[in-house]
């Protein structure tokens, strides 16, 4: 068994009084890729949303329990959710980049965590990143062009580009290929087993191929609770035994598609 | 059977005559309907008819260089000197004043409604502003006069009782909701997912409102800022009221100074007979004055639909 | 290597141990230098939310002093004489009797003439202009409209209708004035108020067999009615503070007699404001203030039964 990189242990999230995430219990390893899987509504992106606190932005949101991350619980009050952010970061369903230069997107982020170093570290740095997420090549000529005039399979590239910057150790990827067309999706999908040598990845999917394909470990979430509301994880085991050999039912049912 | 119980008549919708009606009513309202909508369009002929038929008839006896080479304007004296200068100066020096209350406070406001506050505290502050800016401007007006001037008297004692710096900050304050109330509307465009894509870069929520949402929503804002300019320049009571009616060239905010539009309402008051030159002076300026607005409107609406553009 | 406040941090990287060896891994020349020093960046940024926070409050500290200034000069003034009398060269005689009913006849007149106009053409272009270039150059023209000076109009009226028609400084043409002023206004939200009738509605009224017109004047215009009865409730407010337009066509005269029919000549309350604020006596002054206090609380008062009609009027789809 791997490495250990974040301990769920006994997550709740509420929108107000609705229980949303109930009871997870989760141990996500390193350098590794897992997938959360499971029905629409279930609270697949409120899960990985929890894990670097982008939950705590929306109004009347409360997260109950631990995660163990380095040591700390992030849900400490000592702990900042912006250091959390920095250390596990963030790429989102749609393509989302400042609409500022290629350059920029990527410079952006460094610069506020205090990234000083002189002119060319930063183009290194920026070099490195785009490198990093497989962009380098198609955007080395136009790095002062806006981010937004790249297409959305090289824009979702960037985001991640952004996030390796500043050298995360986690990256959260919620359905990252869900808004791109097949071949960008091969090359997410391609670069996301690139990047698992230096980083952990979750990764929410509502694509079982997608899970299947790329993912070392699955977490199934289903509904459960007072009538079936509150969304939690039923199963995390490897892949292949989520895929293959399952031991719930009703994993079993999802994955072969005979779920709803 | 259904059918059976509620049996409709043989043919009730076959009345040619109803539908012939109802055809003939449908084109007469859209026409009427029409001929109001067009009334705006009148409107605007009108204006620039009027503007231009008394402006022709001013540059009959004023030459297009006097009107923009020279320095002074002195229509209603003896010597009638007419150069548009000390006017423009006057408007600029006040809407200057103003942008320098305006912009900055109304970008902050607005910063601070669209990013931080919640919708509890935004609920109290907003009929606040709302108030300030529904505030008629000759009661703007009697507060520079008789308030903000004698405050500026005490702390620099050269200040003119009648001068541009007390137009300019009342001005300041009645425009400061309006920008504030637009550049939050563009603030408010910027799509969330860039805000959350700051955050999970690990940014503070100043850096995320300044760095990143501010930067987006600029062409938006700067819609706004032209917009606030347009006003300030056509903005007549509190500068009628306070600012004096000396048109003169200077850059000295305490001084007396006259706006155009100040001059506009000076000659107003007097009983000035139609078809006179002072009467045809104050088109020739309305007209200099409602070209200067229509550009920075038209600027500001081709910014703002840029600005729409991008996010729509 | 040095911070913005000139600290060495050569041998202070708390971060770089950790991540160097992943960097170079991940394709970095160099292991990069982080000091994302969050509690001077978390202060800077508190402080700087206050600051925003500051300038609202600065807006709103204006308007309160603005408030207490004109109560504190004007109630003294605050009598019956007030409403009563005539304006007057002595300032203890002075009233607002011909200002009061000029503003009054001034704005039912005004309500009466810009509500079928405004309304109208809101109802042409939000539900039957065809989108085409004569609709687009409408909604244009309409936009600027609104940017346009209230003084631009005031020469228009000067032109067209003291002059052109020879209506004289009469309250119609003080009425016509003020209804091309507002008229933008009402269009605007009218169409607002039109727009937030839902498809749905519009859909069934249509499915049923029913004309455009049918479906608007049933329908549409019916639930749409606070809206456009809020809006323009806001856009008489407007007309009942301004003066510039009216100063231009020239309202400002000495009335000493009571407004009998829409040919007299009038002034309104803002002018008479404006009159007394020119005159160097503080005895006028005050006379102002208290003219003000009248003229916020008739302001008051129609915001108040705007939000009273939105409140009771408007649908919530």
């Amino acid at each position: 068994m791997e490495q250990i990189a974040l301990e769920l242990h006994n997550l709740r999230v509420y929108y107000g009084n609705f229980l949303a995430i109930k009871d997870v219990n989760l141990s996500i390893p390193r350098n590794q890729i897992t997938a959360i899987i499971g029905p629409s509504g279930v609270g697949k992106s409120t899960l990985l949303r929890a894990i670097n606190r982008m939950n705590e932005l929306v109004p009347g949101c409360r997260t109950e329990g631990e995660i163990i991350f380095d040591g700390r619980n992030i849900y400490d009050p000592k702990v900042d959710p912006a250091e959390i952010r920095r250390r596990i970061g963030m790429v989102f369903q749609k393509p989302n980049p400042f609409p500022k230069s290629i350059y920029e997107n990527i410079a952006w982020g460094l610069r506020i965590n205090g990234f000083r170093e002189s002119r060319a570290q930063m183009d290194e740095a920026v070099e490195g990143a785009l490198r990093a997420a497989a962009l380098w090549d198609e955007v080395k000529d136009k790095l002062h062009q806006s981010g937004l005039s790249l297409s959305g399979g090289q824009q979702q590239r960037l985001c991640i580009a952004r996030v390796i910057a500043l050298q995360p150790e986690v990256i959260l990827l919620d359905e990252p290929a869900s808004a791109l067309d097949p071949i960008a999706t091969l090359k997410i999908e391609e670069l996301m087993r690139e990047l698992k040598r230096d980083y952990t990845l979750v990764i929410v999917t509502h694509n079982m191929q997608q899970a299947a394909r790329v993912s070392d470990y699955t977490a199934m979430m289903m509904l459960t609770g007072e009538g079936e509301r509150s969304g939690t994880v039923i199963e995390f085991d490897r892949t292949k035994v989520i895929f293959t050999n399952p031991r719930d039912k009703r994993t079993e049912d999802y994955v072969t598609g005979r779920f709803g | 059977m259904i059918a059976n119980r509620y049996r409709l008549p043989s043919s009730p919708f076959r009345s040619d005559g109803l539908h012939q009606r109802r055809k003939w009513e449908e084109r007469a309202v859209k026409a009427i309907l029409l001929l109001l909508a067009l009334v705006s369009v009148l409107t605007t002929l009108g204006i620039i008819y009027v503007l231009f038929q008394e402006t022709v008839l001013f540059f009959r006896q004023v030459s297009f260089a006097q009107f923009f080479l020279d320095t002074r304007w002195t229509p209603l004296f003896l010597s009638k000197r007419f150069g548009i200068w000390p006017l423009v100066n006057g408007t600029v020096l006040v809407a200057t004043g103003a942008m320098m209350v305006a912009l900055p406070l109304g970008l902050l406001a607005a910063i601070f409604m669209s990013e931080f506050a919640n919708e509890r505290v935004r609920r109290i502050l907003k009929p606040f502003l709302e108030v300030l800016a529904g505030v008629p401007t000759v009661v703007y007006g009697y507060f520079a006069l008789t308030f903000i001037t004698p405050i500026l008297r005490a702390i620099f004692p050269q200040t003119q009782i009648f001068n541009a710096a007390s137009a300019a900050i009342a001005m300041g304050f009645m425009i400061l909701p309006m920008v504030a109330s637009l550049s939050e509307d563009a603030l408010y465009a910027v799509p969330n997912s860039l805000r959350e894509a700051a955050y999970a870069l690990g940014a503070t929520r100043w850096e995320v409102a300044t760095q990143v949402v501010v930067p987006a929503a600029l062409s938006g804002i700067a819609a706004a800022f032209i917009l606030a300019i347009s006003r300030a320049v056509g903005e007549t009571m509190i500068v009628a009221i306070a600012a004096g009616q000396q048109p003169k060239l200077t850059l000295n905010p305490l001084e007396s100074i006259e706006t155009m539009t100040a001059y506009i309402v000076q000659v107003s008051l007097g009983d000035t007979p139609h078809g006179t030159l002072e009467y045809q002076t104050i088109f020739a300026v309305g007209m200099m004055l409602f070209l200067m607005t229509l550009g920075m409107n038209v600027a500001s609406h081709l910014l703002a639909r840029r600005f729409r553009e991008v996010y729509e | 290597m040095t911070t913005d406040d000139g600290r060495r941090t050569t041998d202070h990287r708390p971060q770089t141990t950790n991540y160097g060896r992943q960097a170079v891994r991940a394709g970095w020349g160099v292991a990069p230098t982080f000091e994302p020093n969050l509690p001077r960046r978390k202060v800077m940024g508190m402080v700087w939310e206050g600051v925003a926070l500051l300038a609202i409050l600065l807006g709103i500290a204006m308007l309160l002093t603005l408030l207490v200034k004109v109560f504190v000069d004007g109630l003294p003034y605050l009598r019956p004489q007030l409403f009563t009398e005539f304006p007057s060269r002595f300032p203890d005689k002075a009233g607002l009797r011909s200002a009061l009913q000029g503003s009054i006849w001034l704005m039912v007149m005004t309500a009466l003439l810009s509500f079928p106009l405004g309304v109208g053409a809101g109802i042409y272009l939000e539900e039957f202009a065809p989108k085409n270039a004569l609709t687009r150059f409408i909604e244009i023209n309409v936009a600027n409209l609104a940017g346009v000076p209230s003084i631009i109009y005031g020469l228009l009226g000067l032109g067209l209708f003291v002059r052109g028609l020879g209506l004289g400084r009469s309250l119609l043409a003080g009425v016509l004035t003020m209804t091309l002023v507002i008229l933008p206004i009402i269009i605007v939200s009218t169409r607002e108020a039109l727009r937030a009738v839902p498809a749905s509605i519009r859909e069934a009224a249509l499915a049923l067999g029913a004309s455009r017109w049918e479906m608007v004047r049933d329908h549409v215009l019916v639930y749409s009615m606070g809206g456009i009865l809020t809006g323009m409730i806001l856009a008489l407010s407007r007309a009942i503070g301004e003066t510039a337009p009216l100063i231009t066509i020239g309202a400002l005269t000495y009335i000493a007699f009571d407004l009998r029919g829409p040919l007299d000549i009038f002034t309104v309350l803002p002018i008479q404001i404006f009159n007394w604020v020119s005159m160097p006596q503080e005895a006028f002054h005050r006379l102002a203030a208290a003219g003000i206090i009248v003229l916020l609380a008739l302001l008051l008062t129609m915001n108040a039964l705007a939000i009273w009609l939105r409140n009771r009027l408007q649908k919530r789809w």
